[in-house]
């Protein structure tokens, strides 16, 4: 749906030229929701700007739907934006205008007869839960609800992309969440191509498919939200990633020197990471029942990455070294990710 | 005050009136289009066209470096050429619309200045022309601002017009002058003087309501 090919852009500051993206390759496929993530200043804004050409990349090419936006005249570039909805962090929304004219802007440019435009204003109000707000003013609602509008409008001409540049860095992690579960609604129902930037990691988790990590301008990692999730690559990657599943040992262990091999008395932590369907096995009994070592549980949690359960353990097992040894073969040759941390006491 | 000085009053009062509302339109239809341009044509605008730019702006900081009452008498040719005459309530009102359009022209600006670029970013999102832009964005937009501005631009040709009618041109300014000064009666002096506050006020307020009532912000 979206190619990005060689994308370059070189801004011209005033100290000599800054380079914000170089040689950016992503393809996103149909109906996909698409995750840019980095620091502030990684090209983020850039990027996603990039691909409705808001910012005119300076090398590369930009085709949206089999079409080569790059290489449109205005009035047809003009055309092409109409079938790429966007929304921003600051949502901007015209002020002096109801959230009825608002959502209206994009129809009346086509001078689309009234009548229509109600209908059509009716049903995406309707859409993002707005119907008793027609005729605020964006200043009258809270951000939550101005972003509702800012969706309305940018879905009003149908478009096949939704672009979505720090759509919820201003709200509130409840209001996120909502607006999260909009856009994924309107991923599902009208089969919209979305494309989200965000520096925040729980975005990329909970809609996601596939995310691309950008750092200074090149992407670093790229690949479908789990893999990436689970194992990260890059020291950026598992950073952002810490922010919502923390890798902390718990405080017991953390001022204790770990050892790499087993003392007396001494236990293995181990880090299981359970994904999808491995997450019903019950692998902890199966080794206490099989092996003679002592299983404590530290730590554990469950979670999401969007639709698929994620359980998280941290174990210490104590035995024999033979016993930690069988233990460790039993647990490799299940469904599970393993992370082998040391033997403490 | 005599019967005969008030007919004088609102006589006087009604061309300056005349003055300040034919040149306010005349120099408004011509110097919203320069404010519009101004902010259009810089870097990065929608309309970027930097000679165009630099061409207006200096243009308007020339007129604007004049002061009205050398404009005034620099401009009597052109006056004669467009008015007929260069004295009287209409010879007036040249100067005044030129003097005003650049004013016009930079308030505008000012005003348009203070509408967010990213509302002109979602509009280009949407597929809108540079014309759509301006005419659903930047206007409404700024609309209580503009309203602010040209507020200001009526006083300033109040004060004008009362200048260009002490040399011709009738009007409070006139009034004052000829029989407030010169006959030596000081109350239509006083008189005079009165009704330029009471308009004044009467322009703020007017303005200031408005300019309110379309803030929606
Ligand atoms: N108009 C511009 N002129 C010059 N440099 C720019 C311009 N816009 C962005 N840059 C530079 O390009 C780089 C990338 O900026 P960008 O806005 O894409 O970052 P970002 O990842 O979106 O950051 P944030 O999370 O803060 O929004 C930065 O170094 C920035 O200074
Ligand atoms: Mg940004």
């Amino acid at each position: 749906m979206i190619e990005l090919s060689h994308i370059e852009k070189v801004y011209d500051g005033p100290d000599g030229p800054v380079t914000a993206l170089r040689n950016i390759d992503i393809s996103i496929d149909r109906g996909e929701i698409f995750g840019i993530i980095g620091l502030s200043g990684a090209g983020k804004s850039t990027l996603i700007r990039c691909i409705n050409l808001l910012e005119r990349p300076t090398g590369g090419r930009v085709v949206v739907d089999g079409q080569d936006l790059t290489a449109m005249p205005p009035s047809e570039l003009r055309k092409a934006r109409k079938k790429i909805g966007m929304i921003f962090q600051h949502f901007n929304l015209l002020s002096s205008a109801t959230v009825y004219e608002n959502v209206a802007f994009p129809l009346r440019l086509d001078n689309m007869p009234e009548n229509e435009v109600r209908e059509k204003v009716e049903k995406l109000l309707h859409l993002v839960s707005l119907d008793d707000k027609t005729n605020q003013y964006p200043s009258q609602l809270s951000g939550g609800q101005k972003q509702r509008v800012g969706i309305a409008r940018a879905l009003a001409s149908e478009p096949q992309v939704l672009l979505c540049d720090e759509a919820t860095s201003a709200l509130d992690p409840q209001t996120t969440k909502a607006i999260l579960a909009l856009i994924r609604d309107i991923n599902r129902e009208l089969g919209l191509t979305v494309v989200v930037v965000t520096h925040e990691m729980n975005v990329i988790k909970d809609i996601c498919d596939r995310v691309a990590v950008i750092e200074n301008g090149v992407i670093t990692e790229m690949g479908p939200v789990l893999e990436v999730f689970t194992k990260p690559q890059r020291p950026m990657t598992k950073e952002f990633i810490s922010v919502v599943m923390s890798n902390e040992l718990p405080v017991a262990f953390r001022d204790q020197e770990i050892s790499p091999t087993p003392f007396p008395g001494s236990k293995l932590l181990v880090r299981l990471t359970f994904l999808g369907e491995s997450a019903d096995e019950p692998v902890i009994a199966g080794l206490i029942r099989q092996y003679p070592v002592e299983v404590s549980i530290l730590y554990g949690n469950i979670d999401h990455i969007k639709d698929t359960p994620y359980g998280r353990l941290l174990v210490g097992i104590e035995g024999t070294p033979e016993a930690v040894e069988q233990a460790m073969a039993y647990l490799r040759a299940r469904d599970l990710e393993i992370e082998v941390i040391g033997y403490v006491r | 005050m005599s019967a005969e000085m008030v007919d004088l009053l609102l006589k006087a009062l009604g061309e300056t009136i005349r003055m300040v509302v034919v040149s306010m339109i005349a120099a408004t239809i011509a110097g919203v289009p320069l404010g519009v341009l101004l902010v259009t044509t810089a870097r990065g605008q929608i309309l970027e066209c930097l000679p165009l730019n630099r061409v207006l702006a200096g243009i308007v900081n020339a007129v604007r470096s004049v002061p009205f009452i050398i404009l005034m008498v620099a401009i009597i040719p052109f006056t004669r050429l467009v008015a007929g005459t260069s004295i009287g309530t209409t010879a007036a009102m040249v100067p005044l619309t030129i003097a005003s359009i650049p004013l016009i022209g930079r308030q505008v600006e000012t005003a348009l200045k203070e509408v967010p670029y990213g509302l002109v970013e979602a509009a280009l999102a949407l597929g809108a022309t540079p014309m759509q832009i301006i005419r659903r964005v930047y206007v409404p937009e700024a609309m209580p601002g503009i309203i602010a501005q040209l507020t200001t631009v009526v006083i300033t040709l109040v004060g004008e017009s009362a200048m260009a009618g002490a040399i011709g041109g009738g009007g409070l300014g006139d009034l004052a002058i000829r029989y407030g000064y010169q006959r030596f009666r000081p109350e239509v002096m006083l008189a005079t003087i009165l009704v330029l506050i009471i308009l004044v006020q009467l322009i703020q307020f007017a303005g200031n309501r408005l300019a309110k009532q379309l803030n929606k912000k």
